[in-house]
C-alpha cells in the first residue's frame, strides 16, 4: 500500500491512551489532508497536548492506529527517527538549546542528523531566521531573546528539517501577550506557504482566521468539529456551547 | 550594587568594607599569621639551650617536606583523573536504557560512595598484585600506584553522581525537542545534554578534588612516602624533640591550606557566577 497526496497525510483512528489508571485518550479519530490547518481546542486536561505527541511518537497509545503518510506509529518496529524527520514539533516552551546561537540551533539538526553539507545548510537557515523576521538575531543566544522570538527560532528550528507537517503544542501559552501576535503571525504565514499545520491552542481568533478545520475535545474524546464558520456560529454540543461561552 | 535615584528616599546602609584578598578579611590573615609566628615562639621557648632552634630545622626540612607535598598533588591529580575518566562512564551507566547496565552501574556506584576512603584505600592496598606478569615481562606495581587506584575508587563513585544529578537536572523539554527533530540518544547526550551538563558538574567536581587532595594523606597509613610519611620521619630523626611537632605539622597544614583554599574560593565564585545564568 503506498501513500499519495489524495491519502490522509496523518490519519488517527479510535486511538486509546491511558498513563497508569488515568485514561487519557478515549478514541480520538481525525484525518489531515496535505496542506490542511487544523486546530484543537478545548479544556485544560482534554487530552490535546498527548494527542499531538502520539502523532510523533513522544507519547506511545495503547491502542488504535494513527499513520503519518500511510505509515503507522502504533507499531514497535516503526523507525521513529525516519517519522521525526517527516514530523516538526515546537513547544510551549520553546526548548531552544541554550548553549548553542540562534543560527546553530536552526543548523544543528540538518548537519547532524540529516548530514546535509554545512555550507548550504546556512544558507537555509539563514533565510529561515529571515522569514521568521528574525534577522540580525542569528548569532543571538536563547537566554538573550525574548520569549516570542524564541519561538520564532524553535520554528524556524523546526522548518529546517523541511518536515511535511508540523505539530504546535500550545506555543503562545507561555508568552507575553505582546508576543504572542508576531509568533501567530509567523504560523499564518507557514500556513498560507501551504505547510500543514497541527496546533493545539486557546487563541480562539486566531484559530477561527487561520483553520481549514476545528476539533473540539474534552475528557479524551472529540466531542465536536467542522470548519471554522460553522464551529464558532453553530455548535450543537452543550459542552462545546459551554466551553465557547467561557472563552469568547 | 548600585542605587541611584532623584528622590528623596533613604539608601540603605552600607557597613563600609575593605576589598578582601581572595575573600580573607584582615582578621582572618591576622590569625592565621598569628598561628604561624606564636606556634614557632612556643616551641622556641620549650627549646632546651644548645640546640638549633625549631625554626632552622624546619627551614632544614622544607625543600624535603615540599617535595612530599608535591607527591601528594600527583597522587591528587592522577587519582581525579583516573576516577573522574571512569566515573564519567559510570554515570552514563546510571542513565542508560538498558536496565541491566543502569541497575549495575548504580549498585556500583552506591558501594563505593558509601565505603569509608581509607578501607578502599587498604583493599587496593592489600588486594593488588605488587607486580604484574604481562607476556612474561613483570610490570611493578609500587605502593603509590597502588594508593592512586585506591583513592579513585570513590572519587569514581562520586563523580558518577555528579554526573547522574547533573543529566537528571536538566528540563526533560531539551531530550523531547532532540527527539522530535530525529536526532539519536547518544547525538542528544553528546551535543545537546552534556555540553550543558560541564558548567553543572564543574562546582562540585571541584569540590570533590578538594576533598580528595586532603584525603591524600591517608597514604601515609599504608606507607606512601608523602608529606606526612616524611615529616613522620624527618621529627624521628631530629629525635623526637616534642617543641619540633607543632611547626612541622603546623606548616603541612599551612601548605594544604595555601593549596586548597583559592580552590574553594574558585568553586563558590564559580556557583555563584552559574546562579545567576540559570
Amino acid at each position: 500500500m503506498s501513500w499519495t497526496t489524495a491519502d490522509p497525510m496523518v490519519s488517527l483512528k479510535d486511538v486509546h491512551k491511558s498513563f497508569g489508571e488515568l485514561k487519557v485518550l478515549n478514541g480520538v479519530s481525525l484525518d489531515v489532508m496535505k496542506g490542511d490547518v487544523i486546530c484543537i481546542i478545548g479544556p485544560s486536561g482534554s487530552g490535546k497536548s498527548t494527542l499531538i505527541r502520539c502523532i510523533n511518537a513522544l507519547n506511545d497509545i495503547q491502542q488504535g492506529s494513527i499513520l503519518v503518510e500511510g505509515q503507522e506509529v502504533n507499531d514497535p518496529k516503526v523507525d521513529k527517527l525516519e517519522l521525526r524527520k517527516k514530523v516538526g514539533m515546537v513547544f510551549q516552551q520553546y526548548n531552544l538549546f541554550p548553549h548553542k546561537t540562534a543560527l546553530q540551533n536552526v543548523m544543528m539538526a540538518p548537519v547532524r542528523v540529516l548530514k546535509q553539507d554545512k555550507v548550504k545548510v546556512e544558507e537555509v537557515a539563514r533565510a529561515l531566521i529571515k522569514k521568521v523576521r528574525l534577522e540580525g538575531k542569528e548569532n543571538a543566544y536563547p537566554g538573550e531573546l525574548s520569549g516570542g522570538q524564541q519561538q520564532r527560532v524553535a520554528i524556524a528550528r523546526s522548518l529546517a528539517m523541511q518536515p511535511d507537517v508540523i505539530l504546535f503544542d500550545e506555543v503562545t501559552a507561555a508568552l507575553d501577550p505582546e508576543t504572542v501576535g508576531e509568533v501567530l503571525q509567523t504560523i499564518k504565514d507557514l500556513a498560507e506557504d501551504g505547510m500543514t499545520c497541527i496546533l493545539v491552542t486557546h487563541e480562539m481568533a486566531f484559530a477561527r482566521e487561520v483553520a481549514d478545520h476545528i476539533y473540539f475535545t474534552d475528557r479524551g474524546v472529540i466531542v465536536e468539529h467542522g470548519p471554522p464558520e460553522t464551529f464558532f456560529q453553530n455548535a450543537q454540543d452543550p459542552r462545546t456551547k459551554e466551553f465557547l461561552s467561557q472563552i469568547l | 550594587m548600585k542605587y541611584e535615584t532623584d528622590l528623596p528616599v533613604m539608601l540603605p546602609l552600607k557597613r563600609h568594607q575593605s576589598e578582601p584578598f581572595l575573600g580573607l578579611k584582615s582578621k582572618h590573615i591576622l590569625t592565621v599569621a598569628l598561628i604561624a609566628i606564636i606556634g614557632p615562639c612556643v616551641a622556641f621557648a620549650q627549646a632546651p639551650s644548645g640546640q638549633e632552634s625549631p625554626l632552622a630545622v624546619l627551614l632544614n626540612w622544607a625543600p624535603l617536606l615540599l617535595k612530599g607535598f608535591i607527591f601528594n598533588l600527583i597522587i591528587s591529580i592522577s587519582a581525579m583523573a583516573f576516577g573522574t575518566a571512569i566515573g564519567a562512564i559510570l554515570g552514563l551507566g546510571q542513565i542508560s536504557l538498558i536496565a541491566a547496565t543502569r541497575h549495575s552501574s548504580w549498585f556500583v556506584t552506591q558501594f563505593f560512595r558509601n565505603a569509608p576512603w581509607l578501607v578502599l584505600l587498604f583493599f587496593a592496598m592489600f588486594l593488588l598484585p605488587f607486580e604484574i606478569n604481562v607476556f612474561g615481562f613483570k610490570i611493578p606495581f609500587p605502593d603509590w600506584l597502588k594508593a592512586i587506584l585506591g583513592l579513585s575508587l570513590p572519587v569514581m563513585a562520586n563523580v558518577s553522581e555528579i554526573v547522574r544529578g547533573a543529566v537528571r537536572s536538566l528540563p526533560s523539554g531539551q531530550w523531547e525537542a532532540a527527539e522530535s527533530l530525529a536526532y539519536t540518544r547518544m547525538q542528544t547526550l553528546w551535543l545537546i545534554i552534556l555540553p550543558q551538563c560541564v558548567k553543572r558538574m564543574l562546582p562540585p567536581w571541584m569540590n570533590l578534588y578538594s576533598i580528595l587532595t586532603m584525603a591524600t594523606v591517608l597514604a601515609s597509613i599504608v606507607g606512601v612516602s608523602e608529606v606526612m610519611t616524611l615529616t613522620g620521619q624527618a621529627l624521628a630523626s631530629e629525635g623526637g624533640r616534642p617543641e619540633l611537632l607543632a611547626p612541622f605539622y603546623g606548616f603541612v597544614l599551612l601548605l594544604f591550606f595555601i593549596y586548597c583554599y583559592p580552590i574553594a574560593r574558585f568553586t563558590v565564585w564559580l556557583e555563584k557566577k552559574y546562579a545567576v545564568i540559570n
